[in-house]
This record gives structure tokens, C-alpha cells and sequence, in this order.
């Protein structure tokens, strides 16, 4: 491996597969809460809601960066709290890279969970009902196993577009090496320098092979439940 | 005692029923598709919230909206079987059993997995998962994991209508043995009135919401509200009667109804039994004087209640033959030729042939359970 790739180049995969796993690793709970009250609560301002958690789907992402920048910033509202609280600081960290690709990636999660749990037969659940279960009880054993395919395939491709994610990361946590510079950065940072052209060229094979891999592990996996549920 | 009233608005339907049923017993509903027999059951599961009303069963009250009180579903402890059964895709047969079982622990265990696995015959199948499951297998699993959660009433909404003809006569014999052996009180949501005739103890007659008629299957058998549900070939007095001699050689069997005697074909009689014999208006014949040198060999001497106007050209003549009573089409030029007349004698005639697959068993009284 070592001589396959440059110490550089190893740096930023690890940090990609971090940032990302950080990313869908927090995100996740809350994308299924969000899809969850999205598909079955009823309250009024549901539509500006939706609208909102899908709000980074369609901003530039260097918006975003920026929004997270001014909120999560030392002298951020909420990054001035957290530090003193805390004393985390997510500018210019890995963390905050995480947060970036979190909030860029959520809206990917959220679609993908609320199609699973729009096709989760509502009777399964009032039949579980019937033989005694409680509202969390049936969540628990009837409705999050049978959305687990959605919630796998969200999180996957969650993953994979958070290991792509550029331009909020570089706006908000800037691009240093070993801390932020997540593949698409280091690419980024090749194609700048004179003569990167090779690594550049490796690094573009790696995010493919990446990619690749995971979209092939998501389809494998569905597979493999809906043959489990006899689909 | 279910004691059960009802008032619930839906876009474009209203529900507003009221019945009292013996308990136990199986409770039929029956009307047709839409008469408001699904809304019934869910508002008594709980699945549903009814505008105004109350169930009670027994000393227990499930919910009055009068006094504020509701059990929630999930602690209302009733059993339901779905139409489409609803199994647990995700489960094994025997984690579908068990999955109301293990809510009920702690509840004392009326009935264990190993007596639902025998009495529903569902020991090949505990491994399998539902989608290699058969229609009528479903619903066998289906009734199983019901019971298995200890239900203190067992709601069964159409359990047969998706199934084919071979396999609703394979599950209906399991329905039977439930209702002879548990004592567990039921209501069972039908639009078949053969289902009906061979389960119910009590029969409640919806028709767009409201309730048309209630009572025992014999006395609702005679009203004349059913006729407009089943149509008017299946109109017909439902008896209960007792298995008097069987013959063997011949495959017949002498049936007591009231002080007739009736014979039907049948091979697995057994003396004692209870049997509940469905009389259709058509197939009954009356004579003014005790018949002789006819095949017909079932005669049961009757005498006429009254006479209610039928089709155009027949009459539906009501005759007490001794405590039950039969009800005859009969055309009116006949009614006129014999002078027949409230409290004219008559001897009702029935061949025996005309009474296959027109007598079943029939439920056991509750204290011979």
C-alpha cells in the first residue's frame, strides 16, 4: 500500500473515510428522526420545514460553508458557545469538515430513509398494535427493520457523497493537510500546482474506485434484505 | 356480555350501530361490502376512535366516551385477524407466534404455543417465513399469533375472503374447533352467509351503517331483512337439531327438530351430536295431509304462523314444527288451492338430498365446553 501511495495521498483517503464516516455517523439518527416526522407528523409550517432540510440540495455549497462559517465560527453564535462550553473548535478542524459534509449530505439521507418509511405497510404496524405493542415498541421491531433497507441505502449514499463533498469543507474549514484536505481537496490542490498532473490523475482513479465500491456494497446489501423479506 | 354502540363520521359515511351479544359465543356481522362491519371491529380495537359510543365486555369497559375512558390499543388486549393477515415479513411462523406472546407475559396463559401449533396444525411450517406461506397457511399463522397473545376477545375481519374456495374449506374447520374448543368470545366480519351459518351464534345485520336486525342465527334467519343481503334463493330457516340414529349401510342419519324427524345423507354422524340445519325456503314442500308413498322421507308436522308475501307470484309461509320454526316458498295459486291460513295444520316435506352441504355442526353450549 505504502509504495501503491504517497503518504500524501494515504493522508487524505483516511481523512475522506473520517470525515465521512463522522458525518453519516451523527447525521443518521437525526435524518431518520426528520424523515420520520416529515412522512408521519402533521403540524403546520410541514412544507417550509421539507423545504428547509432540503434547502443544500439546491444552495451552492460555498453558501453553505459560509452559513456555517458565520453560525459555527469562533465568534459564531453557536461555535462561540461551544468553545467555551466545550472548548470545541470546528473551524479548521476535521470535526467541522464533518459538519459540512453532514449538513450538505442530509438532505440525501432524509430522501432516501422517507421513501422507506412511506412504503412501510401502516397495517403491519396497527397488527402490532393488536398484539400489544407500544408506540416505540413498534417502531423499534416493526417499522425500523422494514425501512432498514432505505436507511442502509441513504446511509451509503450519504457516505459516498460525503467523500466528494468540496466546497462547503474548503469554505468553511479551509484546506490544510492532514486536518481538512479530504480527497476532493487534494485534487484540488494538485490540479493548482505546476507538474500535480500524475497525482492528480491518482487521485481522481481513487474517489472512482471509492464511489464505485460503495454503490456496489449498497445494491449488494439491498439485495440481501429484500431476499430476507421475500421481495 | 359484548355490549357494544357505536357512532363514528367518515367523508360520505356515517356508522351508527348498537348490538348486545352473548359471551362467549361468536358474534357474525354481516352485510354487505361497505355496510360499515370493518369500521365496526377497528373503533373496537382500537384502531379507530369513534365519535360517541362505548364497547363493554363483560364487567370490563374498553372505552365510553361518555365517561372518558379508553384502554389504548395496545393494552385492550383483542385479538385481531386481518383479511390480508398481516404477517410479519421480517419474522420467522414462529416469530409471528410468539410476538404477541411475548407481550403478554406477565397476563395469566390461557393458551400456550405448543396447544395453538397442534390446534392449528402449524408445526411444518414454524421455520418458514411468510412469503413461503400459502394463502390459507397465512391465516392459520395469522390466528395463531391472535390467540397466542392472550386475547380476552378475538376479532376476525373476512379471515377467509382472500382465499379460494379449497382453502377456505381448509381453514373453516379450524375456526370450528376454536369456537367449540376455547372460550373465547368472537366477532366475525363476514359477506358470506355460508361462513356465517356454520360459526355464528349470534348474528348482527348491518346494512349502510346501520344495524337492520339482531339476534340468534335461527331467529335472524327468519327476518325478512336478511333476504335483501343473501338474495332471495338463499332465504331459509336456520335450525339447530340432535343426531337421533345413524345408519351406516345407507349413509343417513335421523336428525330431531322440534317433534319431526329429518334425514339427511351423512356418514360421519354421531348419535348425541348437535347439528345445525339450514332449511332453504325453496326446497321445502307442504301437504295438508300426512304424506304417504312419496320418496320423501322427512315429514315434520307444523303449524302455519303466517303467511308473508313473497315474489310476485309465491308466498313465504312461516310454520312452527314444535318449537322451531321452518319458512316455505310456496306459489300463491298453491296457498289458495290447499286454503292454507294462519293455524292450518301441515306437514313440512324436505329431501334429504336437498340438504347437502346445508348441515353443519353445530356450536356447543356454553356449559358443555
Amino acid at each position: 500500500m505504502t509504495e501503491l501511495l504517497t503518504p500524501e495521498e494515504i493522508d487524505a483517503l483516511l481523512l475522506s473515510l473520517e470525515v465521512a464516516t463522522r458525518s453519516v455517523f451523527f447525521s443518521l439518527p437525526l435524518a431518520v428522526l426528520v424523515a420520520w416526522v416529515l412522512t408521519r407528523a402533521r403540524f403546520p409550517g410541514r412544507t417550509v420545514f421539507d423545504a428547509f432540510v432540503h434547502l443544500p440540495l439546491v444552495l451552492p455549497p460555498v453558501a453553505v460553508g459560509y452559513v456555517l462559517l458565520v453560525l459555527f465560527g469562533t465568534r459564531g453564535p453557536i461555535g462561540a458557545w461551544l468553545y467555551e462550553k466545550f472548548g470545541l473548535q470546528l473551524t479548521f478542524s476535521t470535526a467541522g469538515a464533518a459538519l459540512a459534509t453532514a449538513v450538505m449530505t442530509f438532505p440525501l439521507m432524509v430522501r432516501a430513509i422517507r421513501i422507506a418509511l412511506e412504503n412501510v405497510d401502516r397495517g403491519l404496524e396497527a397488527a402490532a398494535r393488536t398484539l400489544g405493542a407500544g408506540p416505540l415498541d413498534r417502531f423499534a421491531t416493526i417499522t425500523l427493520p422494514l425501512m432498514l433497507p432505505g436507511i442502509v441505502a441513504g446511509a451509503v449514499t450519504a457516505f459516498s457523497a460525503a467523500l466528494g463533498e468540496f466546497g462547503a469543507v474548503i469554505t468553511f474549514v479551509s484546506n490544510i493537510p492532514g486536518e481538512t484536505r479530504t480527497l476532493p481537496l487534494a485534487l484540488y490542490t494538485a490540479i493548482q500546482s505546476p507538474g500535480g498532473d500524475a497525482v492528480a490523475a491518482r487521485l481522481a482513479v481513487i474517489s472512482f474506485v471509492l464511489g464505485l465500491t460503495g454503490l456496489l456494497l449498497a445494491e449488494g446489501f439491498a439485495r440481501r434484505v429484500r431476499w430476507k423479506l421475500g421481495r | 356480555m359484548l355490549s357494544v354502540a357505536l357512532r363514528k363520521r367518515r367523508e360520505g359515511f356515517s356508522l351508527d350501530v348498537a348490538f348486545d351479544a352473548p359471551t362467549p359465543g361468536v358474534v357474525a356481522l354481516f352485510g354487505r361490502s361497505g355496510c360499515g362491519k370493518s369500521t365496526t371491529v377497528n373503533l373496537i380495537a382500537g384502531l379507530l376512535e369513534p365519535d360517541e359510543g362505548h364497547a363493554r365486555l363483560d364487567n370490563l369497559t374498553l372505552f365510553d366516551t361518555r365517561a372518558g375512558s379508553r384502554i389504548p390499543a395496545e393494552r385492550r388486549r383483542i385479538g385481531y385477524v386481518f383479511q390480508d393477515a398481516r404477517l410479519f415479513p421480517h419474522f420467522s411462523v414462529a416469530g409471528n407466534l410468539r410476538y404477541g406472546q411475548k407481550r403478554a407475559r406477565g397476563i395469566e396463559q390461557r393458551i400456550g404455543f405448543d396447544q395453538v401449533v397442534e390446534l392449528l396444525g402449524l408445526a411444518p411450517l414454524l421455520e418458514r417465513r411468510p412469503h413461503q406461506l400459502s394463502g390459507g397457511e397465512r391465516q392459520r399463522v395469522a390466528l395463531g399469533r391472535a390467540l397466542l397473545s392472550q386475547p380476552r376477545l378475538l376479532l376476525l375481519d373476512e379471515p377467509l375472503a382472500s382465499l379460494d374456495v379449497a382453502r377456505r374449506d381448509e381453514v373453516l374447520p379450524y375456526l370450528e374447533a376454536l369456537r367449540d374448543q376455547l372460550s373465547l368470545p368472537m366477532i366475525y366480519v363476514s359477506h358470506q352467509f355460508d361462513e356465517v351459518l356454520r360459526l355464528a351464534t349470534h348474528v348482527v345485520l348491518l346494512e349502510a351503517g346501520r344495524l337492520v336486525a339482531q339476534g340468534s342465527l335461527e331467529e335472524v334467519s327468519l327476518r325478512p331483512e336478511l333476504r335483501a343481503i343473501v338474495g332471495p334463493d338463499a332465504v331459509g330457516a336456520v335450525v339447530d337439531g340432535t343426531v337421533t340414529n345413524v345408519d351406516t349401510t345407507r349413509g343417513l342419519a335421523e336428525i330431531q327438530i322440534g317433534r319431526g324427524t329429518l334425514h339427511v345423507g351423512a356418514r360421519e354422524a354421531r348419535i348425541g351430536a348437535k347439528v345445525r340445519v339450514q332449511f332453504l325456503a325453496r326446497d321445502i314442500i307442504l301437504a295438508t295431509q300426512p304424506p304417504d308413498s312419496i320418496s320423501v322421507r322427512s315429514s315434520m308436522e307444523g303449524v302455519i304462523e303466517a303467511i308473508a308475501d313473497d315474489e310476485a307470484d309465491t308466498k313465504l309461509v312461516r310454520v312452527d314444527i314444535g318449537g322451531p320454526v321452518v319458512l316455505a316458498r310456496v306459489t300463491s295459486a298453491a296457498v289458495d288451492a290447499l286454503h292454507l291460513q294462519p293455524g292450518s295444520r301441515v306437514w313440512v316435506l324436505v329431501k334429504a338430498v336437498s340438504m347437502r352441504g346445508h348441515t353443519f355442526t353445530a356450536p356447543l353450549e356454553p356449559g358443555a365446553r
